[in-house]
């Protein structure tokens, strides 16, 4: 038999292992990799905002139509605070919004794949629950929860509940059998198993159902705003558009998407932070 | 039968009997049964099986159609400290009689008994390693290290403290904190082998360990495990389909017929100790072996 030692074969297997880690330099390729990524799409926008611009004005588009780009900006700069002020109280029924609806998802995922009883009746009762158009019982959450923030929370929470619920039961489904057999043969119970195995391997598509979710929710937290609510950005572009204020409407409108934006990038940022293991740099 | 030769339930030993009783070749495999056992005697058998079938639906059958037998009456035994292969075709049955020995499975008919006391879908009473190194991707080395004394409730800095010395031991110093997705394939398998020797179990099952690697990987494995015998005085059952593997590293070799699978042979490796592929001896035993696994009569040359 060949006469290699342990530590010979660690130390080749050891230089192989290392070259593909850290380097020196690796955040700047990353910056600039980062930067080949963002710039098309910058560009772009920047194209298009410039068009926009022009055309308005080479057409003499009335403003209570289309108002400039330029508008726009004046408007965000001297409405800020009415509009971040409006924009906390949207914020917060989003983010209360999505942690019941993830509180309890998640609750009702564990459930589900727990027992087969509750799978059974609960699991098609969902998916059908998803034919129900959600913003149409809308005018009834008012009526039930009031015009407060109570009614936009609820709003928000249905439509984030339901990719919240499927992608977790998968993700919970998904574990590799042969992963839950050593286990088994360990001598580990369905607790350890679920804790060990089924929960950290449901957590990448928990995450990918969370970044679509937290991006609906601000949607649902608009249009719960549309039908009945004393603040809010969605109340703010309702009044704006009766007014014919269409420059504040879109001002309302860049608001709402930064505050998308910010959210799936905070889960993102959340997800690389809490599954180390997916990032590129490990594989 | 008597008794004591391992089957102590009559019944089951009779059917061992039976269906190693149907030509010349399955006769010779019956004695030669007993002789290991009489010898497993001796030493005081740690594993014994006896007479274990199973069976499984077959692929899309409806319950009650037809099945596939995988394991068609096997007896077997492993002496304390000793390092036996089982030895036979893809597919026949050897990974299942593993799963029976872990505990996963039950077996149809037939005992498994370790250190004397029955496991019939037992678990946690050997440690197993599969061919598969089975590692979860989102712990690190250490973590996955120690998985086996975390399911049994041994203090975490113990434990930790008990899987980086190992680690050490394998080579692995260094990489505790590397994700799995970050290593080669041996070091994987490595990784898989402290967590299997870190069960603190006596009797190891390693099914196929290193059927995934390539043949240079795969002899320095084979180093580490001649190790776990002599360093670590564990009791090994090992399965392979390479003759070759099976020589050098056993004391013991039972070759399995095809599927169903039955003890078809049980060949003893010529001494203990360090044996190279070029030696007559391990030569003429993966000559014989090679013809028992073709189906020729033993003894026939």
């Amino acid at each position: 038999m060949s006469a290699l030692s342990p530590r010979q074969i660690a130390k080749t297997t050891l230089g192989a292992a290392r070259a593909r880690g850290a380097r020196p330099g690796r955040l700047l390729r990353r910056a600039g990799a980062w930067w080949r990524q963002a710039a098309p799409p910058a560009g772009l926008i920047a194209v298009l905002i410039a068009g926009w611009e022009w055309a308005v004005r080479a057409f003499g588009v009335p403003p209570y139509i289309l108002p400039p780009p330029s508008q726009i900006a004046a408007v965000l700069i001297a409405d800020r605070a009415i509009l971040l002020g409006d924009a906390t109280v949207t914020l917060a029924e989003v983010l209360l919004g999505f942690a019941v609806a993830f509180v309890v998802g998640v609750a009702l995922a564990l459930a589900i794949v727990s027992s087969r009883t509750v799978e059974r009746a609960v699991y098609p009762l969902v998916i059908a629950s998803q034919t129900v158009p959600v913003f149409a019982i809308a005018p009834l959450l008012i009526v039930w929860f009031g015009y407060g923030m109570a009614s936009k929370v609820a709003m928000a929470a249905l439509i984030v509940f339901f990719p919240i619920v499927v992608n977790t039961v998968d993700g919970l489904r998904a574990a590799d059998e042969d992963l839950v057999n050593l286990l088994r043969i360990l001598g580990a119970g369905r607790r350890r198993i679920l804790l060990t195995i089924r929960i950290p391997a449901a957590l990448p598509f928990v995450f990918s159902g969370v970044r679509i979710a937290v991006a609906t929710s601000v949607i649902g937290a608009v249009i719960g705003e549309w039908v009945g609510a004393t603040r809010g950005l969605g109340f703010d572009m309702i009044h704006a558009n009766a007014q014919l204020h269409i420059d504040r409407v879109f001002a309302a409108i860049v608001y709402l998407s930064v505050m998308a934006l910010a959210l799936f990038g905070a889960v993102s940022a959340l997800e690389w932070a809490a599954l180390p293991w997916r990032r590129e740099g490990t594989r | 039968m008597p008794a004591e030769g391992g089957c102590d339930a009559p019944s089951h030993s009779g059917a061992a009997l039976l269906f190693a009783g149907g030509d010349g070749a399955h006769r010779v495999a019956a004695s030669e049964v007993e002789m290991s056992q009489n010898h497993a005697r001796g030493e005081r058998a740690k594993l014994e099986v006896c007479g274990v079938a199973k069976r499984f639906p077959a692929a899309g059958a409806a319950a009650g159609g037809p099945w596939v037998e995988a394991l068609a009456g096997v007896s077997m035994s492993v002496a304390e400290h000793e390092f036996v292969t089982l030895l036979g075709p893809s597919g026949c049955g050897k990974s299942t009689l593993c799963n029976i020995v872990a505990g996963l499975f039950r077996p149809d008919a037939g005992t498994v008994r370790l250190d004397g006391a029955l496991i019939d879908g037992t678990r946690g009473r050997v440690a197993y390693m599969q061919q598969k190194d089975l590692l979860l991707p989102w712990r690190t080395v250490l973590g996955n290290a120690t998985l086996g004394l975390e399911v049994q409730g041994v203090d975490r800095a113990v434990a930790r403290a008990e899987a980086r010395d190992l680690l050490r031991e394998f080579g692995l110093e260094g990489f505790e904190a590397a994700y799995p997705a970050a290593l080669s394939g041996g070091m994987r398998q490595r990784v898989a082998l402290v967590r299997t020797l870190l069960c603190r179990r006596e009797m190891l099952v390693l099914d196929e360990p290193f059927g995934a690697l390539d043949a240079m990987t795969r002899a320095a494995m084979q180093e580490y495990l001649l190790r776990l015998r002599s360093e670590f005085h564990r009791t090994v059952l090992f399965i392979t389909h390479d003759v070759e593997e099976a020589v050098l590293l056993s004391d013991r070799i039972y070759v399995l017929t095809d599927r169903p699978g039955r003890v078809r042979a049980v060949r003893r490796a010529p001494e203990p100790g360090p044996r190279r592929a070029t030696d007559p001896e391990v030569v003429r035993l993966k000559a014989e072996i090679l013809d028992l696994l073709r189906g020729v009569p033993a003894g026939a040359d």
